[in-house]
């Protein structure tokens, strides 16, 4: 039976899922127990598991964060939440040089199923450190995979393969799609959810509108502003693909070049930071195709600028539907 | 304490692990300068790279690891030898790890610093403090999977001053977790002496900061650094939560291999040699009849075939192919 859910409820149903499937699998974290998790994708966890299972932490993110690591490598399948992925400073050591390459580094012999649930994004004036994507910083560092869910059915059945996944998942909710009533959030966010536990393979793009006139890639909160757009530009006659990604890593790079064969245009609309990140990664992927262009590869990422505090500056740097169809137009000229 | 309770074959065991580890690291010291002389360059030789050696610092190995079983586990850091052949890693594949074969611990793509053997539970890393939370973590597993394993963080006196440290010994506390937090003091993080790093002259205390047991015990005498592992390991084992050890020892070699050494005085060097833990611990043994002088020659012929035996396979082993680079990022392909 499926449900209306929001993101955030998919996301702690389907930890709770395979909590009860696999006895190895806890989760550790600050405010994730009691509170139920910032933004409540751990909500219920504490009551249903107790406190052996559900750990909240002190504020320590490199102690807990590489316990993750330790205790993986007793058979253990961690869940550790970073509050915000502005925090990683803290911890970064443990998960890029740590927990991503003790793989490799051992070879083959160490497994690191972790998962390090984070929240990202902004639009609420949260300023320069809690407002950050920085996806592309992680996907950058080989070993680490890389999830971003942008509605509450990819919410659970990828959370569900990223726990099942024997490599470490980076798994990035966007605050602003969670539907926890005092942040924003797109109301499409929220949509139908099998109550049974199901998988959404890592590395699989979702083609969520089918065009025939440009490529819109995107992913997380993004892909709605893209769709809001298509649909406007669909009045004007315009026929808009978008394609939202879902992982980074693994990156469905087929999906994309075999769009933008048929559209002969891409656009990259991306919440990161413009410069050296996935809006990049995507125009060389589709570039070394050696596809032919109708009109050269465009991006609307986020200015490399830290985060602005004031609305009408975090409003400007912010990709939105506006910024899409303006440039769609200048693509179809 | 109770000395009197240490078997005679632990004894001797003891004294075989500190003796090998002591021929192991002196070995690899020479190898280290083939290739690369007369003008030194890191990236020859046989061994190229960093070579940090642990000559000098055996006891602190050895009293630690003799308490400990396979299942336990030794997460250690850059300098990590000692522990490693203490911990019981096969020191054949770990050879040729270290000499980039394709026989290595890891296929040749961890290196010195980066050695694991599952086997025996074995892990190290090459930055410095990223062992405590690891360790943390091995405790965490232990309470939940209800097993009486323990795990042992190594660091030195120079990572007692990361926050790692001082978050994971909070942790393992706040947890009641088995594990034994051991600081290595060698006296000198690189260049720079405890003194101008630490505020306090023995890490040991600050364990009561965190309201668990520290002790600092002198690195030269392997059976006082074995009764205060022994002490910590049956509290971690019993579930009464985390010790802290500092052990008192002194490093013979440079920071790495090719280090002048300018920094510390000649004079500090000759001192420690003079308080040798092996050769202590020789004369221990011999004054009180635990041990004769042909059995220590047997021992030693017995150590010098192997490490003979050990390196041969290393040398003797293939590199991997180039393309193997590729491989391993993620279990199960991407």
């Amino acid at each position: 039976m499926a449900r209306k859910l929001p993101m955030h409820k998919a996301i702690s149903e389907a930890i709770a899922q395979e909590m009860e499937r696999d006895p190895e699998v806890f989760i550790m974290g600050e405010d994730i127990g009691t509170y139920g998790g910032i933004f409540s994708a751990t909500t219920g966890l504490l009551q249903q598991f107790g406190v052996e299972r559900v750990r909240d932490t002190p504020i320590s993110e490199s102690a807990f964060i590489g316990g993750a690591l330790g205790a993986a490598s007793k058979g253990m399948r961690p869940i550790v939440e970073l509050m915000f992925v502005d925090f990683f400073g803290v911890a970064m050591d443990q998960i890029y040089n740590h927990i991503a390459k003790a793989h490799y580094m051992s070879g083959g012999n160490l497994r690191m199923p972790v998962v390090i649930l984070t929240a990202i994004g902004g639009g609420y004036s949260d300023a320069a450190q809690h407002s950050q994507c920085l996806y592309g910083l992680f996907a950058h560092v080989p070993g680490l995979k890389i999830v971003i869910p942008s509605n509450a059915y990819d919410a659970k059945g990828l959370m569900i393969s990223s726990i099942r996944d024997d490599n470490p998942v980076m798994y990035f909710f966007h605050k602003g799609l969670m539907g926890i009533g005092w942040m924003p959030s797109p109301p499409e966010a929220a949509n139908e959810v099998p109550e049974e536990p199901y998988e959404i393979p890592l590395g699989k793009a979702n083609i969520l509108r089918e065009g025939q006139d440009a490529t819109v890639v995107t992913v997380s909160r993004s892909i709605y502003e893209a769709l809001w757009a298509a649909e406007e530009l669909n009045q004007e006659g315009v026929s808009i693909e978008v394609i939202d990604l879902r992982t980074l890593v693994p990156l469905d790079r087929d999906t994309v070049i075999n769009s933008v064969k048929k559209t002969g245009r891409l656009l990259i609309v991306d919440e990161d930071y413009r410069s050296y990140g996935m809006s990049g990664e995507i125009i060389s992927t589709v570039t070394e195709s050696g596809v032919s262009l109708k009109f050269p590869p465009q991006r609307i990422a986020y200015p490399d600028i830290p985060v602005p505090y004031s609305r009408v500056l975090e409003s400007f740097a912010l990709p939105d539907k506006a910024k899409i169809k303006d440039r769609i137009k200048e693509m179809m000229r | 304490m109770e000395r009197e309770e240490i078997r005679r074959d632990e004894f001797v065991s003891m004294y075989r692990l500190m003796f090998k580890i002591r021929t192991y690291e002196e070995t690899l010291g020479q190898i280290y300068y083939e290739g690369k002389t007369p003008l030194f360059d890191i990236s020859k030789g046989p061994i190229p790279g960093e070579l940090h050696l642990s000559s000098g610092q055996e006891a602190a190995a050895v009293g630690v690891c003799i308490n400990l079983r396979p299942d336990d586990a030794v997460v250690g850091t850059h300098r990590a030898h000692h522990f490693a052949i203490a911990k019981g890693v096969d020191l054949k594949k770990m050879t040729s790890e270290i000499f980039g074969k394709k026989t290595g611990l890891s296929k040749g793509k961890g290196g010195h610093m980066h050695l694991f053997d599952t086997n025996v539970n074995f892990s190290c890393s090459g930055i410095v403090g990223a062992s405590f939370p690891q360790a943390v973590g091995v405790g965490i597993a232990a309470k939940m999977q209800g097993k009486d394993f323990v795990s042992i963080a190594v660091g030195g006196e120079g990572a007692a001053n990361q926050g790692t440290f001082h978050e994971s010994l909070n942790l393992a506390a706040l947890w009641k977790l088995p594990v034994i937090f051991v600081i290595e003091d060698n006296a000198w993080a690189i260049s720079v002496p405890k003194e101008k790093s630490t505020s306090i002259s023995r890490n040991s205390e600050r364990a009561k900061a965190y309201g668990i047991p520290g002790v600092y015990v002198d690195g030269n005498d392997v059976i006082g650094v074995y009764e205060v592992a022994r002490e910590a390991v049956k509290r971690a084992r019993a579930g009464e939560g985390p010790s802290l050890i500092e052990v008192k020892t002194y490093r013979f070699r440079g920071h790495f291999e090719g280090d002048p050494q300018l920094y510390r005085p000649k004079e500090d060097l000759e001192m420690a040699k003079q308080n040798d833990p092996i050769l202590k611990l020789e004369e221990d043994l011999k004054g009180k009849n635990i041990i004769t002088e042909e059995e220590i020659s047997r021992i030693k012929e017995e150590i010098e075939t192997e490490i003979k035996e050990v390196i041969e396979f290393a040398r003797n082993s293939p590199y991997p192919e180039p393309q193997e680079a590729l491989e391993d990022v993620f279990t199960g392909g991407d």
